[in-house]
């Protein structure tokens, strides 16, 4: 079929399901927009182009599907760097389309240009410069391939301005051809024979979870396994929800802030299954006295995250849509009684972590952020999406809201995006229409992207937005407190903003709660209104998020308990 | 480049497709993993589609050289990546000294030539070129050797390498 590049890429994303667009035009893209003009594409106009790909993140999290991101040139495509850092940081399929001036104009410094692929490749899975036409629908084919298949990530495509104008013959590929790429990992059987011999042997295991197992949906398969070995289990932060909270021996989250009961399960365990993570500085703590009684299994897709950061006794290389089955299915086929066998470091890990579980204390009216989070997961059903902001509420969320199943706590974890939560969560309602979405953040996060209230008022996108309001950079704040002195060096948030008057303008919804009874009395009737609302919930300004592992520190030298 | 005394160096012949793009995408990963390269070099292949990167890798241990070769081989458009230093292979480096040379010491260097088996490429009356392939080990040796003479400048190409024997970097 004969057409121009800008159909083409339309085309292309129609070929590849995709739903929706996340962007903001400009000069060089006036063509592309021109064509999704007539031919009715949808589009999200965002405030920001940072907005747009945070929001196209939120999409890819929440639904598993690639997120799609159209910018200009220059400008437009510096203000996707974040957004592109933060998706690659937490392997989140995106597909970024800029425009590039024209190919005449390219390196010659010219309005608007900057050197896209330049910027991106320490940020991306792959991107390219189209400079002919004739290359466009192949590349949007590998593309989506490379970002969907294997470890996902964010591709971006830097189309030349003229390349929208020039008319071609339209094919649009069957199949893709790399021959440094397959995006296939089936690995050897034996590593997985290993690790079954493994739990046979042990008496303290421990599974160990992470985002990978979200972002291969194999949920299912590591829950039958948790069910039929009857052993502890504790996830990361980017692992929340993949196995339910109420499994027998699920521990919580490990790390930093994550719960006593997983933290010391680590240090004390005698085999430790990691599955899908990637052994983050946030999660093991000092990395030299991480699980030192252990041997360590490491269930992993990215050959080059294995012994990158914690050196493994078994590695089981491969995808765990390949690995988990069979491992399970060695398990059924064992005559070994797990449960029984591990029922005694099953009781002391339950008895351990029962010991310092995620509490606060109630202080008479004050809301305390650990009520409020805990009050919202009451009120939210098995598939609210749960999405934060970065700081102190966020390590509060992920304590507090129950996640009971994959991508229903999306968060910038890697990377620690502030001001992703706001398009985040607006991505997320885009993706999962039926599902309600809880956006959680703070005075400092909310104001990084706040410009988005109006996108999610002009679409009238249903989120409900809870900011922590604690008059200060909270997580910054809390460092200043236990390790500099109480020097608050310009985290003080105490200026006149006003967020009930900013969602007004905004033309959303906005409420102030400040009482504690107000949770009870009003917030599940704000919660339950239909269309976009913010709560603006007063918080203390000096709680701490706690346990908490120093840096530097082991996993059990925990900062426990406590009010500063 | 401290504790140049426990690092070793290997060379890695890195097999990538021939793509715009693809020279940055090998650069901005080993800048950005902090690998530390003591050459590197590229030209094209007998396959018009292929291009060939010469890099010579200096690690401090087996581990940071599996996390080099993996994350290289995590690039879309890298093909393949064989270690040259753990196969049997042959491994050359070609070098350019330029050297000043007067009437009284041009005999003298002529002689370090012929004995290192270099070639003189340019002579005038106040310097010599001189060009020499081998091992990184003997260009280092002739550079220390000529330093006692006024160097004005050197180009060095970094080490390239084929396997022996008959079987290609591409199918080992």
């Amino acid at each position: 079929m004969r057409m121009n590049g800008a159909q083409a890429v339309l085309e292309s994303l129609k070929k590849e399901g995709v739903d929706i667009v996340f962007g903001y035009p400009g000069g060089v893209v006036l063509k592309l927009y021109d064509e999704l003009y007539k031919m009715k594409f949808p589009h999200i106009l965002t405030g920001h182009e940072q907005g747009a790909v945070h929001a196209a993140d939120g999409y890819a999290r929440a639904s598993g599907k690639v997120g799609v991101v159209f910018a200009t040139s220059g400008p437009g495509a510096a203000n996707l760097i974040t957004g592109i850092a933060t998706a690659n940081m937490d392997s989140v399929p995106l597909v970024c389309i800029t425009g590039q001036v024209a190919n005449p104009a390219i390196g010659k410094d010219s309005f608007q240009e900057v050197d896209v692929c330049g910027i991106t490749t320490p940020i991306t899975k792959h991107n390219y410069l189209v400079k002919n036409v004739k290359d466009l629908p192949r590349i949007i084919k590998e593309a989506f391939f490379i970002a969907r298949t294997g470890r996902p990530g964010p591709v971006c495509i830097d189309v030349a301005a003229d390349v929208f104008n020039t008319e071609f013959e339209f094919a649009y590929p069957e199949t893709v051809k790399l021959r440094g790429y397959n995006g296939q990992y089936t690995g050897d059987p034996a590593e997985i024979d290993a690790v079954a011999e493994a739990l046979e042997q042990a008496e303290k295991p421990l599974i160990f979870f992470g985002g990978g197992v979200t972002l291969s949906d194999t949920s299912d398969a590591l829950r039958a396994i948790v069910q039929r070995l009857g052993v502890p289990t504790a996830s990361t932060l980017m692992g929340l929800g993949c196995v339910a909270q109420d499994t027998k021996g699920y521990l919580g989250f490990a790390g930093m802030h994550g719960s006593y009961g997983a933290n010391m399960a680590i240090q004390e365990c005698d085999l430790l299954v990691c599955i899908g993570m990637r052994f983050s500085d946030r999660v093991t703590g000092r990395v030299a006295e991480f699980a030192p009684n252990a041997k360590i299994v490491h269930f992993e897709l990215d050959i080059a995250e294995v012994n990158k950061n914690v050196a493994v006794d078994y590695r089981v290389l491969g995808d765990l849509r390949w690995s988990l089955p069979i491992l399970l299915e060695k398990l059924q086929a064992s005559k070994t009684d797990f449960a029984g066998k591990y029922a005694a470091w099953m009781e002391h890990v339950l008895a351990v972590g029962a010991e310092h579980p995620f509490s606060y204390q109630e202080d008479g009216d004050i809301i305390k952020p650990g009520a409020l989070i805990r009050k919202i997961s009451s009120l939210s059903d098995d598939r609210t999406i749960a999405v934060t902001d970065v700081g102190q509420h966020q390590m509060w969320a992920a304590q507090f809201f129950a996640a009971r199943n994959p991508r229903q706590f999306l968060t910038s974890g890697g990377l620690g995006t502030m001001g992703y939560g706001l398009p985040a969560a607006m991505g997320a309602k885009v993706a999962c229409p039926d599902k309600k979405v809880i956006l959680f953040t703070g005075d400092g996060s909310i104001m990084m992207n706040c410009q988005e209230m109006a996108t999610i008022a002009d679409h009238d996108i249903d989120i409900k937005i809870v900011i922590l309001h604690n008059f200060i950079l909270g997580m910054v704040g809390q460092w200043q407190r236990l390790f500099y002195n109480h020097h608050y060096s310009q985290s003080i948030l105490k200026g006149k903003r006003d967020f009930v008057k900013l969602a007004d303008a905004m033309g959303i919804k906005g409420y102030r709660l400040e009482k504690k009874e107000e949770l009870e009395t009003r917030l599940p009737e704000i919660l339950a209104e239909p269309g976009p609302a913010l709560i603006d919930c007063i918080v203390p300004e000096d709680e701490n998020v706690i346990p908490m592992v120093p840096g530097g520190k082991r996993l059990d030298q925990m900062v426990l308990g406590g009010k500063n | 480049m401290e504790n140049t005394e426990i690092m070793q160096k290997y060379l890695l012949a890195v097999l990538v497709d021939n793509k715009p793009g693809v020279l940055t995408h090998v650069a901005g990963l080993i800048s950005r993993r902090a690998f530390n390269i003591e050459s590197i070099s590229a030209g094209y292949t007998e396959e018009p589609s292929v291009t060939r990167i010469n890099i010579v890798v200096s690690v401090e241990s087996e581990n940071e050289l599996d996390q080099v070769v993996n994350q290289l081989a995590k690039l879309i458009d890298v093909i393949k990546i064989v270690n040259l230093s753990k196969a049997p292979s042959i491994e050359r480096e070609l070098v350019m000294i330029k050297i000043r040379a007067t009437k009284e010491s041009r005999a003298d260097i002529l002689n370090i030539v012929n004995i290192f088996r270099a070639k003189i490429v340019d002579l005038s009356q106040e310097n010599v070129v001189i060009e020499l392939t081998g091992q990184q080990s003997k260009i280092d040796a002739i550079v220390e050797v000529l330093s006692e003479y006024e160097i004005v400048e050197i180009a060095r190409t970094g080490a390239i390498g084929l396997s022996r024997g008959p079987v290609p970097v591409k199918k080992m």
